[in-house]
Formats: C-alpha cells, structure tokens, sequence
C-alpha cells in the first residue's frame, strides 16, 4: 500500500462515518425513546470528549496536569458568569501559566 | 449591552426555553432542536452571541491546524498529503492519529493507521444522528454538512436553546474551522512548526476549557448531569484499556439514560 493509497483511504473512511449519521433511515431513530437517546448522544460524548481530553496522557495513560487546573478556572469562571470567550481565555492561560512555572 | 450581560440573557434563554430534547414526553411531540417553532430572524444579539462562540471555537481549533501539517511532513506525509488529509478527512483527532502512526511505523504501519483513524472518527457518525433534526438538510447540503460535523460544530450547534441559533452555531464553527484549519495545515506543512507546540499557550486546555463552556448552560437538570457524569466516567474508565477513540464512542451508552421509560 502506497502512502497516497492509505491518505486516500483514511480520508474517505472518515467522510463515510460522518455521512453514515446522515443516512440512517428516519424511521429507525423516530421512535420518541430514539429520539430522546440521539439527543442526549452529543452531551454523552463531548462530556467524555471533554473528561479525556483533560485527564488523557499518552499512550492510554491517565495523568494530572496543567488541564486540570484549567478546566477547574473555566468552571469557577463559569459559576461567576463570565462570557464564553473569557472562560476560553482564561483556561489557556491558566495551562499556560503553570507550564511556564514547570508543572504540568 | 456588555458582554456578561448578553451571556447572562443567552444562559437565561437557554434555561427558559424548555425544547430540550431530554425533556420530550412520549405523547406530544413538544418543540424541539430541529423544529423551528420561532418563525423570524435570530434577536441580534443571539446571533452575535453564537457568532463569537463559533468564531472563537474556529480560532482555537484553527491554532492547531500549524501543528498537525508540520506533524504530518514530519511523519513523513508530502505537503499535498497533509492537506488532502485536512481537506477530506477534516477531524483532528483522527488526522493526528494517522500520521502519528505513520509516523513511528512508516507506510507498513497504513493498515495501523487508518484503524486508528477510523475509529476516532466513528463519534463524528454518532453526532450527524442528531444533527441531521437539527440541520434539516438534503442533497449537497447534507454531504456539506456531513463533512463539517465534527467535536466543534457539534458542540456550538447542540447548546444553543434556540433552533436558528443551533443551525447558526453549526455551520459558523464548521465553514470556520475549515477554512482555518487547513490553510493553518498548508502552512504548517511549508514552513513547519514555527510557533513550537500549543500546549506551550494551553491551546489544548482551551479546547477542555471551551467544550466545558459550551455545554455548560445544559447542565440545569439531573437527567443532563448524569449523562454527562456517566458519559465522562465511561470513557476515563476506558481510556487505558482501548484503542483511542472508542471510550469516548462507548460513552455515547451514557444517553442510553434519556430513553428509559417514563
């Protein structure tokens, strides 16, 4: 296999999954349960995206860092009802920062 | 109006607008994401609201488009071949894993790789079932769509109470992070990574910081909350035992919680 071969592949697999949401018959998700669990699938995953995406080191491994104490900002920044960019902005900076320091 | 204030009056609006798709009975079929019960324009300041999520969400993830084209002419990848990457495959999770992969194993390793890809981009596949109510499209518009639902659109699009807002939020972020991220890709590819790692400006704790901003104002019942919790549980439980990509697809059993009976 060809190193095009594998990028052309790997592309087009990812364009038929995204697609593949798009496809699924409308009578197999119109049920109200099906539809009360579809809509609660992007919650699911972003809140599991959001927990891997803080505590994931390489390899599988689960670690501490820097992310930590920037989610934690975001979400007392959250409690006091800062604006959306803010809260971005903040949690960067506060990775940032400790990286700065050496921890993290 | 300051920034706090309209952020306050969306969260509010968020709150009010009780067309959550969790809070569906059986019987009625109650309004929805998706059924456009609000006929007229977005209010102007929604709309600003939603536009400077998108944009700065597209900004972010943009950052990171330097990174994985240098990572990729590293892995050995041509310049080209990064950006059919950005271009077609377009989610970075998986564009990363591919060319990591290709990376350390050289074209022997492309079986390894597209498995690895794929798998990352099942979730994309998982979103487009909700989206697609959301969205409502049909013809190119749906392959259009198709191609631009990843983490990001996602998430901008599902959080907004209101329907426009979440059709807004959805292609604002998409067509964004499409644009930035592969021309970020193309100049990653050409001129490497010039400005060093993102973690270094904690690119990567805002994406943590962001998503947790956005899901934030649906985090008002219990039944949300523990779909989150579980869903989050699930996948760190799972995180050293498989493949990357599939606890957070297997956390998706979490809104398995949304559908008990009632």
């Amino acid at each position: 296999m060809t190193l095009w071969v594998a990028v052309v592949v790997a592309a087009l697999v990812a364009f038929a999954l995204k697609l593949a949401g798009y496809l699924v018959p409308e009578s197999a998700l119109s049920h109200p349960r099906a539809r009360r669990v579809t809509a609660a699938i992007p919650v699911a995953m972003l809140a599991a995206l959001v927990a891997t995406q803080t505590f994931g080191g390489p390899q599988g491994t689960l670690v501490v860092d820097a992310r930590l104490a920037a989610v934690g900002v975001a979400v007392v920044a959250l409690l006091l009802r800062a604006p959306f960019l803010l809260v971005v902005v903040l949690g960067a900076a506060t990775a940032a920062a400790l990286r700065a320091l050496g921890w993290g | 109006m300051n920034r706090s204030e309209r952020s306050e009056r969306s969260e509010r609006s968020a709150q009010g607008c009780e067309v959550r798709p969790v809070e569906d009975s059986a019987e009625a079929p109650a309004p929805r994401l998706g059924d456009d019960h609000q006929p007229g324009p977005l209010d102007p300041g929604e709309r600003r609201l939603v536009l400077r999520q998108g944009l700065s969400v597209a900004l972010a993830t943009g950052a990171y488009g330097v990174s994985v084209g240098a990572l990729s002419v590293t892995a050995g990848l041509s310049v080209w071949q990064a950006c059919v990457l950005s271009l077609v495959m377009f989610t970075g999770g998986s564009h990363f894993a591919f060319v990591g992969i290709i990376g350390s194993g050289g074209v022997a390793a492309a079986p390894a790789a597209i498995a690895a890809s794929s798998m990352l981009g099942v979730r994309n596949g998982l979103y487009g079932l909700e989206l697609r109510r959301v969205l409502r499209v049909h013809g190119w518009r749906r392959a259009a769509a198709a191609h631009l639902t990843i983490d990001e659109s996602t998430a901008v699009s599902v959080t907004q109470g209101d329907p426009r807002a979440s059709r807004l939020g959805f292609w604002v972020t998409g067509v964004g992070v499409f644009v930035l991220w592969n021309l970020a890709t193309l100049l990653g590819a050409l001129v490497g990574d010039a400005f060093g790692d993102p973690r270094t400006y904690g690119l990567d704790a805002a994406a943590c910081a962001a998503f947790t901003a956005l899901l934030w104002p649906r985090l008002r019942d219990r039944e949300t909350v523990a779909i989150a919790v579980v869903g989050a549980v699930i996948a760190v439980v799972l995180l050293p035992a498989l493949p990357a990509g599939i606890p957070v697809v297997l956390a998706a059993l979490a809104a398995l919680i949304a559908g008990r009976r009632r």
